[in-house]
């Protein structure tokens, strides 16, 4: 097969190079504020570098840390209950045809698509009455709702690959149910339970509105503290709390990218728009 | 236990979660937003929170600027997004790391990338200082408003960034799974490269485009925070009015609140109407 000509492949690599830039950009200014002491118009670069910032950040006076805290115990239960609801019904959908099937996939798959704010406002009128607004257990409830689908969606496809006959077998060879789930069901959806509960992990970890609503201001995680930050124009901790903000993210992929990157396009990493 | 039992067993608590918070949390919306809440003596339900929007100015704008905002940063994201997936399939330089900064940008929350955005692109940002070193501005003022600017720049550019990675990965498996062999033969009976592109591959990914799209579109036209970052104070993002006017002091404005996220809840539910005729579509092929 012949070559393509020079110029296509020097167009390639320039936009390559270009997206590349882009992709990176956003997030230099942040890293770059996280360390400056002051960096007025027009500097390119801070005069004067400092760990002000991050020492403010990880004391105990600015809340941070404490927030952090709060934010991984949401997310973390937020995807435990995920788990707990979704890999039945992810059973259900990739092992069965049923009446209705279709009805079902369509109201669970509705959340995706459809923005949290148009729920979030019902929801917040009726956890009033529930005594559930303003409390950590009413924003770890609602972030469900963004949270489940995707661990139904992943689910459904492990189980469709899954052949329940092991099961039996397992049964008619003395095995109790909870052993047979324990040494035959759950080591083979594993890979999918992770996988799915990491997706959970991080669909929770950067909700806003859901956790501003709910949480009527009064459940401070790390986004609602960002915010703050950010509005109060502090852009050198902002770019602190920015930091630390991405840096689960970052760990996760880090922890999976084996099993993510190359021609498994399809499980498209930790694709959610 | 039968089967039928059984399938109800395991769909009941999923099933319950999105029952009782979304679709009831949707419900409890809708009767709001037309002033209907028995548990408050309010048992007459009436139009007023509509008539209250529909012919506000302030609706209008809002719904026109998050409808330009959703459509230009859809339109602008699948395009380049769809260049990147081409770029990504074949190899050259910098590929591995293209294909990482695709997956970690996934990762990054939206706000973030606003923040980020703000830093770059205001009068007194990144692109201001250089635009300052080179000679080409004398003061933040003279730096064009790319933030909180009635065109709503900084927002869509911030939708572009976290996008393409969104769509694109979406793309480019959609074009591994397709492979290269209908374009070769398009190829070989003279197609140009624009033609093979344009009437092979394009056709053959167009489902995959759609469906993303709609999930970004139906995604930008409900998100807060971004626009709350980086759009100015009015007309203001339909989602950030709606919060507005939900916790304004004001309680009889809670119902126009509830009415506008019935209007996004009914635009996307529009959208996944389009999305599963053409789901169903591409399935027959």
């Amino acid at each position: 097969m012949h070559r393509d000509p020079l110029a296509l492949r020097s167009f390639r690599v320039l936009t390559g190079a270009i997206l590349i830039v882009w992709l990176v950009l956003p997030l230099v200014p942040l890293a770059i504020w996280s360390f400056a002491r002051g960096w007025r118009f027009p500097d390119l670069l801070p005069r004067e570098w400092s760990l002000k910032a991050w020492t403010y950040a990880l004391s105990d006076t600015s809340g941070v840390l404490g927030s952090l805290g709060l934010t991984i115990f949401i997310s973390v239960g937020a995807t435990a209950l995920s788990i707990l609801v979704g890999v039945p019904a992810g059973r259900a959908l990739g092992l069965y045809k049923f009446r209705g099937k279709q009805v079902v996939e369509l109201m669970i798959l509705a959340p995706v698509i459809v923005p949290g704010i148009a729920v979030a406002l019902g929801i917040h009128s009726v956890f009033i009455s529930l005594g559930l607004t303003n409390t950590v257990a009413g924003v770890m409830l609602v972030h469900l709702v963004p949270t489940l689908p995707y661990m139904v969606l992943v689910m459904a496809g492990i189980f469709a690959n899954y052949d329940p006959a092991f099961e039996q077998q397992a049964r008619s060879l003395g095995a109790s149910p909870l052993q047979t789930l324990w040494h035959v069901t759950l080591p083979a959806i594993l890979p999918g339970i992770i996988v799915g509960g990491l997706f959970a992990f991080l669909v929770s970890w950067s909700q806003y509105i859901l956790t501003l609503l709910i949480g009527g201001g009064r459940v401070v995680t790390l986004p609602l503290l960002l915010f703050n930050f950010a509005s109060s124009g502090r852009n050198d901790i902002t770019g602190a709390i920015g930091m630390i903000y991405i840096l689960p993210g970052i760990l996760i992929l880090l922890l999976t990218a084996k099993h993510l990157s190359g021609q498994n396009g399809a499980v498209g990493g930790f694709g959610k728009p | 236990m039968s089967d039928r039992m059984r399938i109800i067993l395991l769909l009941a608590p999923a099933m319950l979660v999105i029952v009782v918070l979304f679709f009831g949390g949707l419900a409890v919306g809708l009767m709001r937003s037309f002033n209907y809440m028995p548990v408050i003596g309010l048992t007459q339900p009436n139009l007023d929170a509509y008539v209250a929007v529909f012919t506000s100015r302030e609706f209008y704008y809002s719904f026109l600027l998050t409808f330009h905002i959703s459509f230009t940063s859809t339109l602008i994201s699948c395009v380049l997004a769809i260049g990147a997936a081409l770029l990504l399939r074949r190899s050259f330089l910098g590929k591995s790391v293209l294909n990482f900064l695709f997956q970690l940008n996934l990762t990054v929350p939206h706000l973030v990338g606003a923040i980020g955005i703000l830093y770059l692109f205001s009068q007194s940002g990144s692109f201001a200082r250089l635009g300052y070193q080179w000679g080409l501005i004398a003061k933040p003022a003279d730096f064009p408003a790319l933030v909180f600017d009635p065109y709503a720049i900084g927002i869509i550019l911030q939708y572009v960034w976290k996008e393409i990675p969104f769509i694109g990965v979406i793309v480019l498996a959609n074009m591994q799974s397709i492979g290269t062999d209908y374009e070769s033969v398009a190829r070989s009976l003279g197609a140009s490269r624009w033609q093979s592109f344009r009437h092979v591959l394009l056709p053959l990914i167009f489902p995959g485009v759609l469906s993303a799209s709609v999930m970004v579109f139906a995604f930008t036209f409900g998100a807060y925070e971004i626009p709350a970052i980086l759009g100015q104070n009015y007309p203001a993002a339909l989602p950030v009015l709606a919060y507005r006017k939900y916790t304004d002091v004001d309680l009889a404005a809670r119902p126009e609140a509830m009415a506008m996220a019935i209007v996004i809840a009914i635009l996307s539910a529009l959208l996944i109407w389009v999305y599963i005729r053409t789901s169903r579509r591409s399935i027959r092929g």
